[in-house]
């Protein structure tokens, strides 16, 4: 016999999860799936944990500044502690056109809500102390930022969700959305078929798959990105640093200190390695340490503990695809991250509740037509 | 001073003494040799405090694997296991976590130098030299790379004489000899090339293997990989199982026969499997004294002969017992054993406190194969040899080495013909279990002179029968596992060269020629001179250590060949003569103390080291049903140390299968790179000013 349910959530990651505790909280029947062994084991776990409202375009500064607000409020509110480190987001700058382009947003980022500074090299270097002097011209600083750990957090939004009644099938993988009518219908699975006349995509990387199961065609094509932890040293910064300069074989590069101590690090790779390959490469630790001691020498002192590669499931704008499908009514997408999914998720996953349960606010209105799965996808975006 | 000045087996070399101090006291130790050591020898155990709960942490693996002895040398946080000492270092403990040095000088970055060659070995132990030898004699381009300072792997910690057969895997001969034979081979082999204190960090999608070479990173790209990275000692579930003084039975032969440390004055060994036995063997051999050996099956698992020896020298070995707990602020101070029931639960009426201040943990090893695993994921051709594709003897890992060595020269075209089908018998043979032990007749026929076995079990091993000039002595059936007999009507020489020979120390020789009342029995012994000075009452055992006498040592001689085998003659009573098998050295049995401490539930015992998460909080996330040790990593930090979840990975499966779960519902966890942290600025390709 089929199992019905009021709504089919499908992947328990960054967006499934606070999803689906959003969808709990409205008492709705919520039925999750995921192909892996346990929450967060997608790309969530290969998060490294920085949440930023600092972005270019109003859609993703509210869900973000919801997301931030959610997190700074999480351990008062629930009582799990997600490691919640308000170090904000430091964009320093070397490049007249950086300082040019970072300045011009502040407006736009203001008007959003976002409290943001440009700064000077001496602020800069008190809040990330060692850090190369030589041609700073300041940082953006956005102090309301911070960082989590993705695996808390994926705990955390797990037990509430199962808390309020959401159900949790792992290993089980969603083989495609079923229709009748023309409207979705539910989903059916390896192990068997369930019913619910709302189907939440929130597959992330194996969203463009999931659609075309039922003929819908998503640009949403998964490209793989190193990053590694650091062993803990006593506490000397907290800010997630992003480097937005190029250099060989890679753009910007961006790393922070945890609450454990650690630092935490990643690369976005010039040209972008396409494709859904996460084994290790000899090429990411050289890379990237040298741009790490170059930027703050110190850190050559510090060892590097262990490395990971996980999937960004980009979009060719470089915004989410959060929205109905028109052509299978009852389909909802959530996905296309494009690697903010940690960041934009628990907004996300609210905004996601208001779209079932038909509550939408006028901020919505906004982030729901940047994040449309029906925009032009050739502008990109100046701060990715 | 805890300085291991002289040994029974060991050369004790002269080494340069150097200052270096330690949380501001001046001390000395010796210029090269491990942190670790040196702070050992000053009585130092206590190396930091664990960020999480400030409790003692100490060396636990000596062998560069669990990160428990980090200290501050100069300012930067290093493994002391793994760190030379130099003149005037200064070494600070680590309470909490280390500060970063505010080095903000510009760096010049250097890119990371990449080596072509057509076979990586990694593991300079008895396995990889064995097959480093094969492919050099065969001219294959080959790289050899050991974590260590010096070859031999495991080899330099064995003082014992080695099993097997003479011919082909030096058996007879002590195992840090054998290392050194081998190393002495390569160096004649002008293809292969050794780089030592030179640790692989990952083997990469690419092929390349990535491997720390004094203080540099280095990309080696080789065609083809042999891993014999050895294994590494399980750990077992205990409360007080972090104390400083809870070692690997490894790391503690590194410490005192590598090093020449006494790390502890009294010790409990955990575990009767060979490593087990033989770490109590070489206590006593240090001038440690052990108080007993505890194992919790109904029989040892270890070789016979290895337990009698322990037996015969005074050591209780409690089958069907375990340890409860180790006890202590410090350090280990005492230690709880107790009886366990069929179904290995602890009888705790059976509870006794041991003076102790180590405890010797050998509850088997597991295989270092993380790098051939990735390898074959990877598509990279690999073999594995020794211990890291199946846990034996070291007489098999030279085998499984040369047998690697060879399919490799094969498989790159430099070598023609076949396995040699008798390396793969003798591999198998040397790998096999030791058989059932059987009751032996008394010898039949003998003269007046004979030797007598006191060698109960089928194991491997023929040294005897090659050494007797009179060919007297054979195996069962003439099979290298047969037990050996003295054929009838042999005329013996009364040379004595079985009983210096055999490595199990199970040979004697009854010679009552002089006085048919009064034998002479040669007894092998291997520990301190002074105690079987000619003319001292000694007290004899026979083979299971159970007191006979106590006889007049009338005189004491050695072989030439085998100088730390003592060749002691006693005087017996003839119907002593063929029992008498060993010298009983340990003076007193050790005195449970009056005082029983309670013992902590097992729950305190701790699972991860490096997180210091306990077995309570692993079953509690057990019973909350995660069956993903991803999530169980997610939800309790457990394996997120800097160890990578070495330790405390058996150790939770283990937690599993006393929950009762089912193995096939648990997932196991993702292994990443690296094998061991390195600094940013080694990948970076930073020169530093004291690199050279």
């Amino acid at each position: 016999m089929t199992e019905r349910w009021d709504a089919i959530v499908v992947g328990a990651g960054s967006v499934g999860l606070p999803a689906a505790l959003a969808l709990g909280r409205e008492r709705l029947r919520v039925l999750v799936l995921d192909r892996h062994p346990s929450p967060g084991q997608g790309e969530n776990k290969h998060a490294i944990g920085g949440v930023r409202a600092t972005h270019s375009a109003p859609g993703k500064i509210l869900v973000c500044r919801r997301s931030l607000a959610i997190f700074a409020s999480w351990r008062d509110t629930h009582g799990d502690d997600i490691e919640w480190l308000p170090g904000g987001y430091l964009y320093p700058v070397y490049r007249e056109e950086d300082a040019r382009l970072l300045q011009g947003l502040l407006p736009l980022q203001r008007a959003y809500g976002l409290a943001i500074d440009f700064i000077g090299p001496e602020a800069v270097a008190a809040i990330v102390p060692g850090i190369c002097r030589e041609g700073l011209l300041g940082a953006t600083f956005a102090p309301g930022d911070g960082s989590i750990s993705p695996l808390r957090v994926a705990d955390a939004f797990y037990r509430h969700a199962r808390r309020l009644g959401v159900e949790f099938r792992f290993r089980e993988s969603v083989e495609r959305i079923d229709r009748e009518g023309g409207r979705a219908a539910g989903v059916t699975t390896d192990r068997g078929r369930y019913a619910a006349p709302v189907v939440i995509d929130a597959a992330g990387p194996f969203s463009a798959a999931l659609g075309r199961s039922v003929g819908v065609s998503l640009p949403v094509v998964p490209d793989s990105h190193e990053a590694g932890i650091t062993e803990p040293v006593a506490a000397f910064f907290h800010a997630m640093v992003v480097d937005m300069r190029p250099a060989p074989g890679s753009k910007n590069f961006y790393f922070y200190q945890n609450r454990h101590g650690q630092v935490v690090f990643c690369l976005t790779p010039e040209p972008p390695i396409v494709g859904t390959d996460k084994r290790e490469t000899s090429a990411f630790l050289p890379q990237v340490c040298t741009r790490l001691v170059e930027l703050v020498p110190r850190l050559k002192h510090l060892r590097v503990r262990r490395t990971w590669r996980g999937l960004y499931p980009m979009t060719p704008d470089g915004s989410p695809i959060v929205g109905w499908n028109r052509e299978v009514p009852g389909l909802l997408h959530a996905t296309g991250m494009c690697g903010q999914g940690l960041m934009l998720g628990a907004g996300v996953g609210e905004l996601v509740g208001r779209m079932v349960t038909g509550t939408l606010n006028a901020e919505d209105e906004t982030v729901l037509a940047e994040f449309s799965p029906y925009r032009d996808f050739h502008r990109v975006e100046k701060l990715k | 001073m805890n300085r291991i000045a002289r040994h029974p087996i060991l050369p004790v070399p002269a080494r340069e003494e150097v200052p270096f101090s330690w949380d501001g006291t001046p001390l000395t130790g010796f210029r090269g040799e491990m942190i670790a050591s040196a702070l050992a020898a000053c009585g130092i155990h206590v190396l930091g405090r664990h960020p999480k709960d400030g409790s003692p942490q100490g060396v636990f693996c000596a062998n560069g694997q669990c990160s428990q002895c980090l200290v501050m040398a100069d300012g930067r946080p290093v493994k002391a296991c793994m760190t030379p000492l130099r003149a005037g270092m200064r070494l600070e403990s680590l309470r909490g976590l280390p500060r970063l040095p505010e080095d903000d000088a510009p760096v010049a970055t250097g890119g990371v130098e990449e080596i072509a060659v057509a076979v990586l070995v990694i593991g300079a132990g008895p396995a990889g030299l064995s097959a480093a030898i094969e492919l050099g004699r065969l001219g294959v381009p080959t790289l050899l790379v050991d974590d260590k300072d010096r070859p031999g792997g495991k080899l330099v910690l064995q003082t014992h004489k080695f099993f097997g057969s003479v011919e082909d895997s030096h058996a007879g001969t002590r195992g840090f000899e054998i290392g050194r034979r081998l190393a002495a081979e390569l160096e004649g082999l002008p293809s292969v090339a050794m780089r030592l204190e030179t640790t692989v960090v990952a083997v990469f999608a690419d092929g390349r293997v990535g491997a720390v070479s004094r203080g540099r990173y280095v990309l080696i790209r080789p065609e083809r990989l042999i891993v014999a990275c050895g294994a590494r000692e399980k750990m077992l579930s205990f409360p007080g199982n972090t104390l400083p003084g809870v070692y690997g039975a490894g790391a503690f032969q590194t410490l005192v026969n590598r090093d020449l440390v006494r790390c502890a004055s009294r010790v409990l060994v955990v575990g009767g499997g060979n490593v087990g036995l033989i770490a109590g063997y070489h206590a006593l051999q240090a001038g440690i004294e052990v108080a007993a050996l505890v194992e919790a099956l109904p029989e040892v698992g270890g070789y016979r002969v290895h337990a009698d020896k322990l037996k015969r020298l005074g050591v209780p070995i409690l089958t069907r017992h375990t340890i409860v707990c180790a006890h202590g602020t410090e350090r280990v101070e005492a230690a709880t054993i107790a009886a366990v029931d069929e179904r290995f639960r602890m009888r705790p009426e059976t509870a006794r406190t041991l003076p102790v201040d180590g405890v010797l943990v050998a509850v088997g090893l597991a295989e270092v194969n993380e790098f051939a695993l990735k390898a074959k994921q990877f598509g990279i051709p690999v073999e594995c040899a020794g211990d890291a594709q199946e846990i034996a003897e070291a007489s098999a890992a030279m085998f499984s080495g040369k047998i690697a060595g060879l399919r490799v020269a094969r498989a790159l075209g430099a070598y023609t013909g076949d396995i040699p089908r008798d390396w793969e018998e003798k591999e198998a043979l040397l790998k096999s279990r030791p058989g059932p032990v059987t009751a032996r007749k008394p010898p039949e026929g003998a003269g007046a002179v004979y030797p007598v076995f006191h060698c109960f079990q089928e194991i491997p091993c023929n040294p005897c029968t090659s050494v007797c000039p009179r060919k007297g002595i054979r195996t069962e059936n003439d099979a290298i596992t047969g037990l050996p007999y003295f054929v009838p009507g042999t005329e013996c020489t009364g040379c004595a060269s079985c009983v210096a020979v055999c490595p199990g120390l199970a040979v004697t020789l009854v010679d009552a020629r002089d006085d048919p009342e009064h034998p002479l029995v040669i007894l092998p012994y291997e520990i301190w001179r002074e105690k079987v000075e000619v003319g001292r009452l000694v007290p004899v055992t026979d083979a299971e250590g159970a007191i006979l006498g106590r006889y007049p040592v009338v005189k004491v001689k050695s072989r030439r060949k085998h100088p730390g085998t003592l060749l002691v003659g006693v005087r017996v009573e003839r119907a002593a003569a063929e029992r008498a098998a060993g010298i009983w050295v340990q003076e007193r049995a050790v005195d449970p103390l009056a005082l029983y401490e309670k013992a902590p539930p097992p729950d305190e015992a701790v699972i991860c080291r490096c997180e210091r998460i306990t077995a309570g909080e692993i079953r509690a996330a057990i019973r909350d049903g995660i069956r993903d040790l991803n999530q169980l990593k997610a939800v309790t930090r457990a394996g997120m140390g800097a160890c990578g979840s070495k330790t405390c990975r058996p150790l939770i499966h283990r937690l599993y299968r006393e929950e009762g779960i089912d193995p096939a519902a648990i997932t196991d966890r993702v292994d990443r790179p690296l094998f061991v942290e390195v600094p940013i600025g080694a990948f970076a390709g930073v020169r530093e000013a004291d690199d050279d």
